[in-house]
């Protein structure tokens, strides 16, 4: 029985004569899965150019390409990803591990053409029939991240804990938290770009995550002999523009930089960085101003066998740094680390020693083959409103200053700050610690004519003076300090309804029918710094060349139009201290330039 | 008269003699042999790979398996690339049953690591499995019906295998490269109306293995070709090292899935598919219904399957993933058998050493060229296709 039904079986495959074949399947106009892995498209006005799909790509099927009509600016290398379909696997990691989510997969699959070279080619640039499709591969939800968006939490003081006292706030990363940051890094080095001092950033990041600070550190110093005071204070502008920030939180690059600094102790400084043995140029250098810029040019001066001398006005060195920011933010003990490293290496100092009082220009151009300027925006603009003349109305800078020299400012019970920078800031927070020690509370309104997203302060210092119980008023513009009875009793202001016109031109406009009047005893200005350039005499600014508001025109070495002078920092470019020690370290290279030119 | 039709007498006396080594004298001069190659291309399985035999007349003397044919250097190459980027590589392995790869690379490395994937993610790794074993049996499936001369039985499977394929595609976008295990979990949660469409395949492959039993199974033909062909002993199984369907047809239950459970295994219902008599024939038979467990399986994990959550943990940037330094093997239990990765790290972030364990290299290479001596040269692709051998993973 078995073997007869074993031959009749197999016959019941005829059943299927009746039915459509099975084989027939048509695969050109078969529309692909929602999630298929096709031709690649990218949004290229989102994507940033990082080349992170660079470096994930095992198959090396994507290079990076400059596209016509895409400039290279801050935050842009202006390249954009090539994809070479001869290489090409459709893993669609690319997709995945995409720092801005420009890039994605369209569910087109089927392309014939007879020239090879077409299969290479810019998604995005060169216009294809599946751009504007939706279907195809996207980076997949659910909490699927091929690195951490997030930040690892800083420790930091409470404001309860910090709002009377000047203790630093910020505390720091162990090792842990330091490695797990920089864990987050992508090695694009868009942050490099950026930075006035083109810091290698993705480098002692690496350097952290492999635990070798001693590297790190060399890094540091590469470009960049303030690694203590940039890793607490600078304004980061490499974090603005980090590839991870566009979907997460950017690297904490300048907290990264502190760790590296932090866990270095002073003492082991000459033996890592191993700069002994210098050989003496016999040249001397006179630098003016002890701020960043000028003791960044004598620490590369002093490296390439220089002899430099800093005159400096004040009692210590550190300039806006030690004399501009709250020690909460940038304790002494930390300035010093790093200003007595670069003294170490033989650069001389004179303190309270004023050019142009002390020691004229002329003097130091006689004695020295080269002199370097650095003196920064010492002096506090007005906003010469009425009533600025009051003898209660103060220049943020004066004040700060006072607080670092150690002496008593006035701090009345109400106080209105104008300005929205980091000066401002820096006055509203100082004097909120001063009001809540003095007074038991705190009663400071900070007004800026920037709106709240324009205000140019970092915004964790507009957070963190919040949390301090000061006031932040953005958006109203100073029309008048009342005074009655000869005695401040608060700031008119208008609303601000625009700063900036049409052409990003500083043009600021009012609503006159909304004012409003903070009380006040006393009125703190801080809306801009200007320089103090009265040191070089006449005879030497005939020969000088300035652009029309009177600053100094240097070319890319820093060097002005007399030819041994040369000038950065503040008073040139920035203000900020990372732009200023970028142009120390661009001036002492040009000052060697200049001297091996003339020897 | 059947008797005589189907009968094949082998006449010993015209056998070469044996020498002192157990191994025929054979003098290719004496004009009593002939030397053919059987491959690279040919019925016998998937993938290329080449038999050279020496014939008597229609009748194997003497084999020698040829590989080398589709050699990668995968292996080493994943020595020069970081662990995220060998994640592309894996899959490439065995092509036509990549998951595997996936799954053992990646719980390799995430055991070094000591990672724990979220819940939802373990599930979907465990569909994927049971839905690769399923399409691969498909194929098998195909090969052995038409490397014995039964075309329709390949149309058959191959459609039904299309129809896993769409389901692959749309979970993990792709049809036959998945990529979808990656280390970490996976990447994809089950789109919306999947268990729908998923049912109805199974529908339609269970109705199509009906009909694949009463045509291939029931047939009087296949069975005379397969009956007592090819068979494996008891005691060879821990000689040669075999696993899968080819040892569990000589009544043992090896099956990773049981003996070193892994993913959801211990939470789904489930017995090993076994037989009596590893030939030909039952070897076939174990498949198909291994075959039908994997349905049954696919049914059981969709039942329990989370529908959302997260699909992958919280890892290192792969980017510069460094993965400690240690060693381990992972294992799954595939449709060809025991399948494994040995991952040595060295706490870089490069693997320093990745071996794969295809058991094709067993089945393929050392049992093949012993088993296949005095069998007739009609029946060679059979008696391949019968061990289940995906060459690409011979050679990694
Ligand atoms: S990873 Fe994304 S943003 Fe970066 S270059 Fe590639 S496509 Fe552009
Ligand atoms: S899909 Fe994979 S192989 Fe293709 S370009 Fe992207 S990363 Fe490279
Ligand atoms: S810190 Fe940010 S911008 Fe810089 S290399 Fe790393 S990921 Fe790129």
């Amino acid at each position: 029985m078995g073997k007869i039904n074993d031959i009749l079986s197999p016959f019941t495959a005829w059943k299927h004569v009746v039915n459509k074949p099975v084989t027939i399947k048509d695969p050109v106009s078969r529309i692909a899965a929602d999630r298929y892995r096709g031709f690649h498209k990218n949004n290229l006005e989102k994507c940033i150019g990082c080349g992170t799909c660079e470096s994930i790509c095992q198959n090396a099927a994507i290079d990076m390409v400059p596209v016509e009509g895409i400039e290279t600016k801050h935050g842009d290398s202006g390249l954009r990803p090539r994809i070479d379909y001869g290489r090409c696997c459709w893993c669609a990691l690319c997709v995945d591990i995409c720092t801005t989510n420009s890039l994605s997969m369209s569910n087109e699959y089927i392309w014939i053409d007879e020239d090879p070279e077409v299969f290479r080619f810019v998604p995005g640039a060169e216009k294809k029939s599946w751009d504007t499709r939706q279907a195809g591969w996207q980076k997949p939800s659910d909490n699927y991240e091929l690195y951490d968006p997030q930040r690892v939490k800083m420790g930091e003081l409470s404001p309860e804990i910090r709002h009377d006292s000047f203790v630093e706030i910020v505390q720091g990363f162990s090792k842990e938290q330091a490695i797990a940051e920089a864990d987050r890094c992508v090695e694009c080095g868009i942050c490099t770009a950026t930075c006035p001092a083109h810091m290698g950033i993705p480098e002692y990041i690496k350097a952290i995550r492999n635990d070798n600070l001693d590297q790190g550190l060399k890094i540091l110093y590469e470009t960049n002999p303030l690694p203590e005071i940039c890793g607490r204070i600078c304004t980061h502008k490499c974090e603005t523009v980090c590839s991870v920030g566009h979907h997460g939180e950017p690297l904490s690059i300048r907290w990264l930089k502190r760790y590296i600094a932090d866990q270095n102790p002073a003492d082991k400084y000459k033996e890592i960085l191993n700069q002994g043995n210098i050989d003496d140029k016999g040249k001397k250098i006179a630098i003016i101003g002890a701020g960043p810029s000028g003791l960044s040019a004598a620490y590369y001066l002093s490296l390439m066998g220089y002899s430099c001398t800093i005159f400096e006005k004040l009692p210590q060195a550190g300039g806006m740094m030690r004399y501009g920011i709250p020690e909460y933010r940038l304790p002494y003990d930390q300035l010093d680390k790093d200003i007595n490293y670069i003294l170490s290496l033989g650069v001389d100092i004179k303190y309270n020693a004023t050019v142009g009082k002390d020691i004229t220009l002329e003097q130091l151009h006689n004695d020295y083959d080269a002199v370097y300027t650095g003196t920064g925006l010492h002096s506090g603009r007005s906003t010469r409103i009425h009533g600025t003349e009051h003898k209660n109305v103060y220049q943020a800078v004066d004040l700060l200053r006072d607080v670092s020299l150690g002496k008593e400012i006035p701090v009345a019970e109400k106080i209105v700050v104008i300005g929205g920078g980091n000066v401002a800031m820096d006055i509203t927070r100082t004097i909120a610690r001063l009001q809540k020690q003095k007074y038991g509370k705190v009663q400071v309104i900070a007004t800026s004519l920037e709106s709240e997203e324009e205000m140019p302060a970092d915004r964790e210092e507009i957070v963190e003076a919040r949390e301090e119980m000061a006031i932040i008023e953005p958006g109203w513009g100073p029309v008048e300090i009342i005074i009655e009875n000869d005695k401040i009793t608060g700031l008119k202001v208008n609303k601000c309804l625009s700063v900036f016109d049409e052409e990003r031109r500083f043009n600021p406009k009012f609503d006159k029918e909304n004012q409003k009047i903070f009380p006040a005893d006393m009125v703190i200005e801080s809306i801009g710094q200007g320089a103090d350039l009265s040191y070089i005499t006449e005879s030497f600014k005939e020969n000088l060349e300035m652009d029309q508001r009177g600053r100094i025109i240097v070319d890319k070495h820093f060097q002005t139009s007399l030819k041994w002078f040369f000038a950065g920092g503040d008073i040139i470019q920035g203000p900020d201290v990372i732009t200023s020690i970028a142009n120390g370290h661009k001036a002492a290279i040009g000052i060697d330039k200049f001297i091996n030119r003339n020897s | 008269m059947s008797k005589k039709l189907f009968t094949y007498n082998h006449d010993r006396s015209l056998f070469p003699e044996k020498g002192q080594d157990g191994k025929p004298n054979i003098d290719l001069s004496s004009h009593k042999f002939m030397k053919i190659w059987h491959g690279p291309q040919h019925p016998g399985i998937t993938g290329n790979m080449s038999l050279e035999l020496t014939l008597q007349g229609d009748e194997v003397m003497d084999c020698e398996t040829h590989v080398g044919y589709l050699h990668r250097g995968f292996e080493k190459l994943m020595e020069r690339r970081k662990y995220i980027q060998c994640f592309p590589i894996v899959c490439r392995v065995a092509v036509p049953e990549p998951d595997f790869n996936e799954y053992c690379f990646a719980s390799a490395m995430e055991e070094l690591a000591g990672i724990q994937i979220p819940e939802n993610a373990v599930w979907l790794r465990n569909l994927v499995l049971e839905m690769s074993r399923l399409q691969s049996y498909l194929m098998w499936i195909g090969g052995q019906a038409g490397s014995l001369g039964q075309g329709i039985i390949g149309q058959w499977s191959l459609y039904c295998r299309d129809l896993v394929l769409d389901r692959f595609e749309e979970l993990t976008g792709g049809r036959i490269y998945h990529m979808y295990i990656i280390p970490g979990g996976v990447r994809g949660n089950l789109p919306d109306g999947f268990l729908k469409r998923m049912e109805e395949t199974l529908q339609i492959i269970e109705s199509f293995m009906k009909d694949i039993k009463k045509v291939m199974f029931n047939n009087a033909v296949f069975k005379k070709r397969t009956v007592e062909m090819g068979v494996i002993e008891k005691d060879w199984i821990y000689k040669y090292g075999i696993t899968g369907p080819n040892a569990r047809a000589t009544g043992i239950a090896k099956d990773v899935r049981k003996d070193y459970p892994y993913l959801k295994y211990p939470d789904l219902d489930f017995e090993p598919v076994t037989s009596e008599y590893s030939d030909i024939y039952n070897r076939a038979d174990v498949r198909r219904r291994d075959l039908l467990l994997s349905i049954d399986l696919i049914r059981q994990i969709l039942a329990k399957i989370p529908l959302k959550g997260d699909i992958r943990a919280k890892t290192p940037n792969v980017l510069h993933w460094k993965v400690p330094s240690g060693e381990t093997y992972s294992r799954a239990e595939c449709t060809r058998g025991e399948y494994g990765y040995y991952l040595v790290s060295d706490g870089s972030e490069y693997p320093r050493r990745v071996n794969v364990r295809g058991p094709s290299y067993t089945h393929a290479v050392a049992l093949l060229e012993d088993m296949i001596i005095n069998e007739n040269i009609a029946d060679v692709a059979g008696l391949m296709v019968s061990l289940h051998t995906y060459p690409p993973e011979i050679e990694r």
